[in-house]
C-alpha cells in the first residue's frame, strides 16, 4: 500500500514537471559595425538597437509562459568589429537552436551556412537586402525586418494612390545608396511610375552650412516632377534636402515620407501600448530594427505557446503555417511567407510627426493575402531553399 | 445673463428622467449622452483623460468611467455630471466590470498586465490579480463566482474566482481578444479576438472549447474582419457582433453560431448598448465619431448621431 502511495506520488511529480519543462533559450548575435561618418550629429545611433526590443518581446513571452510552463531564457553575444564572428556563432548555437542574428548580410550568410547552423532558426533582424529573399535565402533564416523592395513597393503604392506620377531622385555614391536607387527604380517601374530625371549626390560639402544655397542650385535642372525620391542609406545628407528644393515639392524615400518597419509615430491598432512598453524599457523610441527584433521573439513565443514544443522543426513548421498569425500592432495579422521566409506585413509610411497611410494601400490587390502586394511575390521569387 | 446662468444651473441639477445612452468619447475626455427617445444628444459632459470602459451602479445612481489616462476610475453622480470621487484603479485602467453584488469592480489595467479589484464602498483596492501583457475584456459570470480576463498580446482567457482571486485557469484564444461576455444562463463564455477574426465559445465547467464563429463580410477583406465589442439580446438567441474596420455589426444565432445577417455601420465599430426595451442597438464608431443606432427587430442601421472624437464605450441609463 505504501509503496503503491509512493509511486503514484512519484509519478505525480514526473507529470507536473514535465509540464513545466519546456525550457526556451534564445540567442541574439550581434556583429558590431564600424559607421561611416554622416554630417549631422543629431541623431546617434543606439547602443542598444534591436537588443532593446528583443527584450521588450521577451518580457511578452514570459509573462504568457508563466500561465503555460513555458520558461524562455536569452542570451546577447556582442563581436567586437574584427573580431570571428563565425567563431561566436557555432558557440552561440552550442547551446540553443534559436538564434536572432543583428548582423549585415555577408555575416549572416556565412553563419547560416555553417554545418551547425543547419536545422536551426536563424532571424534576420538587421539586413534588408532583397536578395537574402531571393536568389540568396537559406532555409535556416526568416526574416522579420522588410526587405528594401517592400518599403519600396509601400512607397509606390502611395505615390499612386495620390496619383504623384511624375518622379525625380537623388541618391548618394556609395554603393548602399546605389542598390537602394536601384530598389526604388525597380518598384517604380512595377506600379508605372516614371522616374524621369535621378541625378548623383556626391558633394562633400558640410551641407549644414550651405544646404540653402546648394540645393536649390542642385535640384534646379531636375525638371518638373510631382515628388523627389531620395536614396540616402547612410542617413547622411537627405535631411538638408526638404524645403531647400527648387521647385516647392515634397520629399519622399529616406527623408520625408519614409515607408519603415516602425516608426515611433504609429499609435493605431493598440501601437501606443508597444511604443510605451518599449519605451518604459529602453528610455527611447522604437525603431525598425528594434520591432524586428520583438517581432522575432514574439514569433517564437508565438509559435512555442502554440505548440507546446521548442524543438526548432515543430516549431518552424507551425511558423511557416497557415495557421500561425502573429498581432503586430499594425491592423492586420502578420504572417511568414512559407516561399522565402519573409514576415509578412503592413508597412508604416511616416513623417515625424504623423502616420501619412500604411501600405497595402487599398485597392492594391492580391489574389492571396493583400500584404503580399508589398516586396517580392513567389512566382518571381527565385528563392529555391523552400522547397518552392 | 444671470437669469440664464441660473436657469442653467437649475436644469442641469434636475434629475433627469428621460432613457439614455451614455457614450464616452476617448480623444475628446468627455460623454455624449443621447436621449433615446429623440435620438439626440442632449448634453456632453467633461471626464478625465482618455475615458473608455463605462458602466453603472446597480440603482443607477453612480455611474464608473475608467480614465485611463488619468490612472483612474472616476464615480460620477449621473443627475449633475460631478466628479464624487476617484476610485484607485491602478495604471491605465481600460475596462472593468461589476461584480453582481454591486460593490466590487474588476479592473483591467491595461499597460501593467494586472487586473485590479477595488471595493467602491470603501474605495479600498481588495487585491491585484497578475494576468497577461495588456488586459482589456472583462466579464463576470451571472451567479458572481467567476470573473475573466482577457489579454491581448498573451492571447488569453484569465479564470479568476472571485473568492479567492487567484486564477484557476487560463484558455488560449485566437490573436488580440478583446471583450468576453457569458451567456445569460452562465453555462458559456464568448470571447471576441480582433486579430483572428473570431469569436470563441467556452463552457464555463470545463473552459473546453465549444464553438469557433468567424465572418466573411462580403467586399471587404478577411484582415479587416475584427471582432470586438457584442451584446446578447434579452433571450440570449442572438448576438450582436461589432467588427471594427469592416464597419459592420454581426448578427449571430447564439445556438447555431450561425451569422444570420451583417448591418453596415459607422467606421471602426467598437462597442454598444442596448436600449432598455432592446428594441434599439446603439453602436459606438470610432473612427468616423459617431454612434449608429440599429433597429433590432428589422436588422438595420435606422440612424447616425454625432458624438465625439474617437467614442469608445456604451452603457444604457433607463
Amino acid at each position: 500500500m505504501r509503496l503503491i502511495a509512493w509511486t503514484c506520488t512519484l509519478f505525480y511529480v514526473f507529470v507536473a514537471s514535465a509540464q513545466a519543462e519546456v525550457a526556451v533559450k534564445i540567442g541574439y548575435l550581434r556583429q558590431m559595425v564600424e559607421r561611416p561618418p554622416v554630417l549631422s550629429n543629431l541623431d546617434p545611433v543606439p547602443d542598444d538597437l534591436g537588443i532593446a526590443g528583443a527584450q521588450v518581446g521577451l518580457a511578452d513571452n514570459q509573462t504568457t509562459g508563466g500561465f503555460l510552463g513555458h520558461d524562455y531564457t536569452f542570451e546577447i553575444v556582442d563581436v567586437p568589429v574584427g573580431d570571428d564572428v563565425l567563431a561566436a556563432a557555432r558557440d552561440v548555437l552550442s547551446g540553443t537552436r534559436l538564434m536572432i542574428v543583428d548582423a549585415p548580410a555577408t555575416d549572416l550568410l556565412r553563419i547560416a551556412d555553417l554545418p551547425e547552423a543547419q536545422g536551426a532558426i536563424l532571424f534576420n533582424v538587421a539586413a534588408a537586402e532583397t536578395v537574402l529573399r531571393d536568389a540568396d535565402c537559406r532555409a535556416n533564416v526568416l526574416h522579420t525586418l522588410p526587405s528594401d523592395a517592400m518599403r519600396a513597393d509601400a512607397l509606390m503604392q502611395f505615390l499612386v494612390k495620390k496619383r504623384w506620377t511624375r518622379l525625380a531622385m537623388i541618391s548618394g555614391a556609395h554603393e548602399e545608396d546605389t542598390a537602394l536607387a536601384d530598389t526604388f527604380r525597380a518598384s517604380a517601374e512595377k506600379y508605372g511610375l516614371n522616374i524621369a530625371a535621378e541625378k548623383a549626390w556626391n558633394f562633400d560639402a558640410d551641407m549644414r552650412r550651405n544646404a540653402a544655397q546648394e540645393v536649390p542650385a542642385f535640384t534646379q535642372d531636375l525638371g518638373d516632377h510631382d515628388v523627389l525620391l531620395v536614396a540616402d542609406a547612410r542617413d547622411d545628407y537627405g535631411r538638408y534636402i526638404p524645403y531647400n528644393t527648387w521647385l516647392a515639392r515634397p520629399v519622399a524615400g529616406t527623408e520625408g515620407i519614409v515607408p519603415a518597419a516602425w516608426s515611433p509615430v504609429v499609435e493605431q491598432w493598440g501601437a501606443a501600448q508597444l511604443q510605451s512598453r518599449f519605451a518604459d524599457h529602453a528610455h527611447r523610441a522604437m525603431r525598425p530594427r528594434d520591432y524586428a527584433a520583438w517581432a522575432a521573439m514574439r514569433t517564437l513565443g508565438e509559435a512555442v505557446t502554440r505548440t507546446g514544443a521548442a524543438a526548432p522543426d515543430i516549431l518552424r513548421n507551425y511558423i511557416l503555417s497557415d495557421a500561425f498569425e502573429l498581432a503586430g500592432f499594425k491592423g492586420r495579422a502578420m504572417s511568414f511567407r512559407a516561399w522565402n521566409g519573409q514576415l509578412r506585413q503592413p508597412i508604416p509610411l511616416s513623417t515625424p510627426r504623423a502616420l501619412v497611410a500604411q501600405a497595402p494601400l487599398e485597392g492594391f490587390l492580391h489574389q492571396r493575402n493583400e500584404l503580399d502586394s508589398l516586396g517580392l511575390d513567389q512566382p518571381e521569387s527565385q528563392c529555391a531553399a523552400y522547397g518552392g | 445673463m444671470k437669469t440664464s446662468l441660473i436657469l442653467l444651473n437649475l436644469l442641469l441639477a434636475t434629475p433627469v428622467v428621460a432613457e439614455e445612452i451614455w457614450v464616452t468619447n476617448e480623444k475628446d475626455d468627455t460623454i455624449s449622452v443621447i436621449d433615446v427617445a429623440t435620438l439626440e444628444v442632449t448634453r456632453t459632459i467633461p471626464t478625465g483623460e482618455r475615458p473608455r470602459g463605462i458602466t453603472f451602479s446597480h440603482d443607477f445612481s453612480r455611474v464608473y468611467i475608467c480614465a485611463s489616462d488619468s490612472d483612474a476610475v472616476q464615480v460620477m453622480d449621473p443627475n449633475t455630471g460631478e466628479i464624487l470621487n476617484d476610485l484607485p484603479s491602478g495604471e491605465d485602467p481600460e475596462q472593468f466590470v461589476l461584480h453582481p453584488d454591486d460593490r466590487h469592480l474588476y479592473i483591467a489595467n491595461e499597460d501593467d498586465a494586472v487586473t485590479t479589484v477595488v471595493d467602491v464602498e470603501t474605495r479600498q483596492v481588495v487585491a491585484q490579480i497578475n494576468v497577461g501583457i495588456e488586459p482589456e475584456g472583462m466579464a463576470v459570470s451571472p451567479d458572481g463566482s467567476t470573473v475573466i480576463a482577457t489579454s491581448e498580446t498573451t492571447n488569453m482567457a484569465h479564470w479568476i474566482n472571485t473568492e479567492t482571486n487567484e486564477i484557476f485557469a487560463n484558455t488560449l484564444v485566437e490573436s488580440r481578444p478583446r471583450h468576453a461576455e457569458f451567456t445569460h444562463d452562465g453555462a458559456a463564455l464568448w470571447v471576441s479576438s480582433e486579430i483572428g477574426g473570431t469569436i470563441s465559445v467556452f463552457d464555463t465547467q470545463t473552459q473546453a472549447e465549444l464553438a469557433d464563429i468567424t465572418f466573411e463580410v462580403q467586399g471587404v477583406h478577411p484582415d479587416r474582419v475584427q471582432p470586438v465589442g457584442f451584446e446578447f439580446t434579452e433571450d440570449g438567441k442572438t448576438v450582436f457582433v461589432a467588427l471594427g474596420p469592416s464597419n459592420h455589426v454581426a448578427v449571430v444565432n447564439a445556438e447555431t453560431y450561425e451569422v444570420e445577417d451583417y448591418i453596415l455601420v459607422g467606421r471602426r465599430v467598437w462597442h454598444m448598448a442596448f436600449s432598455a426595451d432592446k428594441s434599439l442597438l446603439f453602436t459606438t464608431n470610432g473612427v468616423s465619431g459617431d454612434v449608429t443606432v440599429i433597429d433590432v427587430a428589422r436588422r438595420e442601421a435606422v440612424k447616425s448621431i454625432k458624438v465625439g472624437r474617437f467614442p469608445w464605450g456604451a452603457a444604457l441609463r433607463p
